[in-house]
């Protein structure tokens, strides 16, 4: 490869870390939110509270059984709708990570939850903790310590997933990079370099997993 | 909230005509990739088990590169950047004279990204076979070969089956993607009636109502081979705690 050839890419630098800023922020937000909508529905689901938890169940199975171009398309088309006023396509695209990804951290956190042994929750119970108390105080600080790795796997997908919203023409790296490869007439040089970039930053986070498995095993 | 509900769009022409193709079309790419997927990470999965340390590094290095890199970016990388780099008979070929460029693209793209993902399920369904199986077939005169065929993979096929089932119905899901450079597939076709006609309310429900068929389908038949080929005393029960 010689300078030239990474012309394209250094004269719009600016431009493509704007669009790895947005990654990173959609990728940030989707998982918060996600981690904190997946908990709850995973403690409706287990504490099989009447008529939420089928709707509970109903929501993740759903969202687990339609791809998330199709969700982005159905937060992009409904949100203006149920608002009445158009909002941008970043929001309704936030919308949709939170909610998709809320439904795939519960199975984490469910099977986290159901990791930990009958025991803890007996010996919880004839303490007398409450329910919510033996969640917060006993299952949650081991659950998590097991469930640390695939958060971070499930976070390096999401990242990746990330470059789907495309499809709305929202400026992230990979919007940004194929916008750049049009204009400057050079995909290939554009395109190999997004897919380093991408599978640097994938390789942190999976590293990452890898050492927060370590550490739960000799824990 | 005002919309016009309109239902019956779905069963005009073209409209019904359009969801039929890109139904047909989403399931072809799907099960087309599914072949490749299978088979590929199923090889690269059994070399990824062995001890030969180059055999480690390569499988290693190949999954790496198909499971770090977004499926969107590696269609883009199929369908714009390798026929530049191939010589310049073979990339004018792909070019011109391939039938369906987008379609074989979309399913070769697919089937590759998620042999990545089979292989790392397959080479760790290996693992979870007791050594002492892999020491017996030795002993018992098998040759590697033998071995894998006969003892080895039967069991770690078994044993992953629910982690292949999940990425099966990925696989359906993951075939919407080729819309992104011009499969008319089912949600790319659902995407058209709503420009259209402006009745996506209607084009959403319909696509996501198949795909939900897909999934239920998809599970039905796998817990059945999974029952079918299921060994005795290999299930597992859960136990709830009620408060």
């Amino acid at each position: 490869m010689s300078a030239s050839d990474l012309a394209p890419i250094t004269n719009s630098l600016p431009f493509l870390l704007q669009g790895l800023g947005l990654s990173v922020l959609l990728t940030a937000i989707a998982m918060v939110g996600g981690i904190v909508l997946g908990l709850v529905i995973a403690l409706v689901r287990l504490t099989r509270v009447p008529v939420l938890a089928p709707f509970a169940a109903l929501y993740v199975n759903g969202f687990r059984a339609v791809p998330l171009i199709l969700v982005i398309f159905w937060f992009y088309f409904l949100v203006p709708l149920l608002l009445g006023r158009s909002v941008g396509a970043l929001y309704s695209v936030l919308i949709a990570f939170v909610m998709f990804e809320g439904a795939y951290y519960s199975e984490i956190m469910r099977a986290g939850l159901q990791s930990v042994r009958v025991g803890q929750w007996q010996a919880a119970k004839a303490l007398g903790l409450g329910y919510l108390q033996t969640v917060r105080l006993i299952a949650l600080p081991q659950a998590l310590r097991n469930m640390a790795p695939l958060m971070v796997t499930q976070g390096v997908i999401l990242f990746q997933d990330t470059a789907l919203v495309y499809v709305v023409s929202l400026h992230d790296f990979m919007t940004s990079v194929s916008i750049v490869a049009n204009n400057t007439s050079s995909p290939v040089e554009m395109y190999v370099f997004a897919a380093l970039v991408y599978l640097a930053i994938c390789q942190v986070g999976n590293a990452l997993a890898g050492r927060l498995k370590r550490a739960s095993r000799t824990a | 909230m005002t919309y016009s509900w309109n239902w019956g769009v779905l069963l005009q022409e073209p409209y019904l005509q359009w969801l039929g193709w890109g139904l047909a079309l989403t399931l072809a790419i799907s099960l087309s990739a599914l072949v490749i997927a299978l088979s590929v990470g199923t090889a690269v999965g059994v070399l990824r088990s062995s001890d030969h340390a180059v055999l480690r590094a390569v499988t290693g290095a190949y999954i790496s590169v198909f499971r770090n890199i977004p499926l969107l970016l590696q269609m883009f990388l199929w369908f714009f950047v390798v026929p530049e780099l191939l010589p310049a008979g073979a990339g004018h070929w792909l070019k011109r004279d391939l039938p369906y460029p987008e379609i074989v693209t979309a399913i070769v793209a697919l089937g590759l990204f998620t042999s990545s993902r089979i292989a790392v399920q397959v080479s760790a369904g290996i693992d979870a076979v007791p050594r002492g199986q892999r020491m017996a077939a030795k002993a018992a005169g098998l040759s590697q070969l033998q071995a894998y065929r006969l003892v080895l993979l039967p069991q770690a096929l078994r044993i992953i089956i629910p982690p292949l089932t999940s990425e099966i119905l990925t696989i359906f899901k993951n075939s919407s993607v080729a819309l992104t450079i011009g499969v008319y597939e089912l949600t790319t076709q659902t995407q058209q009636i709503q420009s259209i006609t402006y009745q996506g309310f209607e084009a959403f429900t319909a696509a996501t109502i198949l795909y939900v068929a897909i999934a239920m389908t998809v599970t039905v038949i796998m817990r059945a081979i999974e029952r079918r080929v299921a060994l005795p005393g290999t299930t597992s029960g859960g136990l709830h705690v009620r408060f």
